[in-house]
């Protein structure tokens, strides 16, 4: 879906204003560390994965996406997980199914992450140096295809090996699909003043066509 | 922040959600408050910034350790104690005379956490992340980076769980600096690309 996330682009946003690096906390109110923390820690419950999290946020009215502040994005997204599995009224009924990390158990979880590399089920359809184009797709579910790169085109730059495929993956489905770094060139995606700029994406090869 | 913080005004409807969320989900047993500690304290005091200025300050004092980051960097930086969330999978990229690296997440704020800990609020916000990818030079001029006109500026869109650190130039100066000196010219802004690394004579304080 190209919600209020899908940010790449576009204008009127005004300049960065960044905080200097020595003067910036981890974090600027205590609810902020606490969401921060609740959201991880919920997160390793096992009852949804990353992409179905990253969905959650992006799910909310654009308005709201861009309103909010970041932290807040993660607060509306772990409330709607929760309602979605309904996670309270399954842990009263089914505690057995749940295994609730201790502090030994999260620092476990934080230093081994989440590997997403799969073993290759078919071989790569491209390879370096090969021209693509990315598919226009205007669908309504998760995806790691931004909107200002489709339909344009690209060159392979390198090969990923096979990783689980987050549009799959947001719908609870863990399957792999060849990943490739393409390279977009800034005069091909801005106009032809934007030269000697490039930009790299990682792209699923579901997003792509080969160009002759 | 404590300075701004007025302790008389009531609690904002944000710290009542937050508070009130954080208790049903302790009240049933969803998270425990010992794993909720462990999970700040990493990222306030083990995982940041200083992970990534040891790798870069590595690469710029050890040829062969450079060229195995270039090659397998997800392992190399495993073999120094770096891997777990946010850094599952590893590349870095080399700034030179005629290639600046630059690195955003368009769609949410993918980041290496393991050599960079938690990402800036200004990496997060929309203007960042829209304009990083269309108008870098104007971006980079913000932070008070100019990047000359030829120079080829590389913009890495983190779209997938692969992550990329930018290994800066070294500065010039700096034959002489010990690794652990290189380290405090490491910023973090260096390692997004948004800057470059302190000069030389910043490092051995």
């Amino acid at each position: 879906m190209n919600g209020g996330h899908d940010l790449g682009g576009r204008q009127g946003f005004g300049p960065v204003n960044a905080e200097p690096e020595c003067e910036e906390p981890l974090f600027h109110s205590e609810w902020e560390r606490r969401i921060f923390a609740l959201t991880l820690a919920t997160g390793m419950l096992g009852q949804w994965n990353i992409d179905e999290s990253r969905h959650a946020r992006e799910c909310q009215h654009p308005t709201d996406y861009l309103k909010h502040s970041y932290y807040e994005n993660w607060l509306e997204g772990l409330e709607k997980l929760l309602k979605e599995k309904d996670l309270v009224a399954q842990i009263e009924q089914h505690a057995e199914c749940f295994r609730v990390p201790d502090a030994a158990d999260a620092r476990k979880i934080l230093s081994t992450g989440n590997p997403t590399l799969l073993p290759d089920s078919r071989p790569p359809s491209f390879r370096s140096g090969d021209r693509i184009r990315v598919l226009r797709r205007q669908q309504a579910g998760h995806t790691r295809v931004p909107t200002y790169i489709q339909g344009a085109n690209g060159v392979v730059v390198d090969h990923y090996g096979t990783h689980v495929y987050p549009d799959q993956n947001a719908k609870g489905q863990r399957a792999g699909e060849h990943l490739y770094c393409l390279r977009f060139e800034g005069h091909d995606l801005w106009g032809s003043k934007s030269c000697s700029q490039s930009v790299y994406v990682d792209l699923w090869e579901p997003y792509l066509e080969p160009t002759s | 922040m404590s300075h701004d913080h007025d302790h008389t005004v009531l609690p904002s409807d944000l710290e009542l959600r937050v508070k009130a969320l954080e208790s049903l989900l302790l009240e049933k047993g969803l998270v425990k408050r010992d794993a909720l500690d462990a999970i700040i304290e990493t990222y306030e005091h083990q995982v940041g910034p200083k992970n990534g200025a040891h790798v870069v300050a590595k690469a710029w004092s050890d040829l062969s350790f450079k060229q195995a980051l270039f090659e397998d960097a997800t392992a190399t930086v495993a073999e120094l104690g770096y891997f777990g969330r946010q850094g599952e999978h590893l590349t870095v990229v080399e700034n030179t005379p005629d290639i600046h690296n630059l690195v955003v997440c368009t769609l949410c704020s993918c980041y290496p956490w393991t050599l960079l800990g938690l990402p800036p609020v200004w990496y997060k916000s929309a203007p960042y992340r829209a304009r990083a990818v269309s108008e870098p030079r104007k971006v980079l001029s913000e932070f008070g980076t100019s990047v000359a006109e030829h120079t080829d500026i590389r913009v890495w869109d983190s779209t997938s769980e692969m992550r990329y650190l930018v290994l800066p130039e070294r500065p010039p100066g700096t034959e002489n600096l010990s690794e652990s000196q290189l380290q405090g010219l490491v910023t973090r802004n260096s390692m997004i690309g948004v800057e470059m690394a302190r000069p030389g004579n910043e490092g051995a304080k």
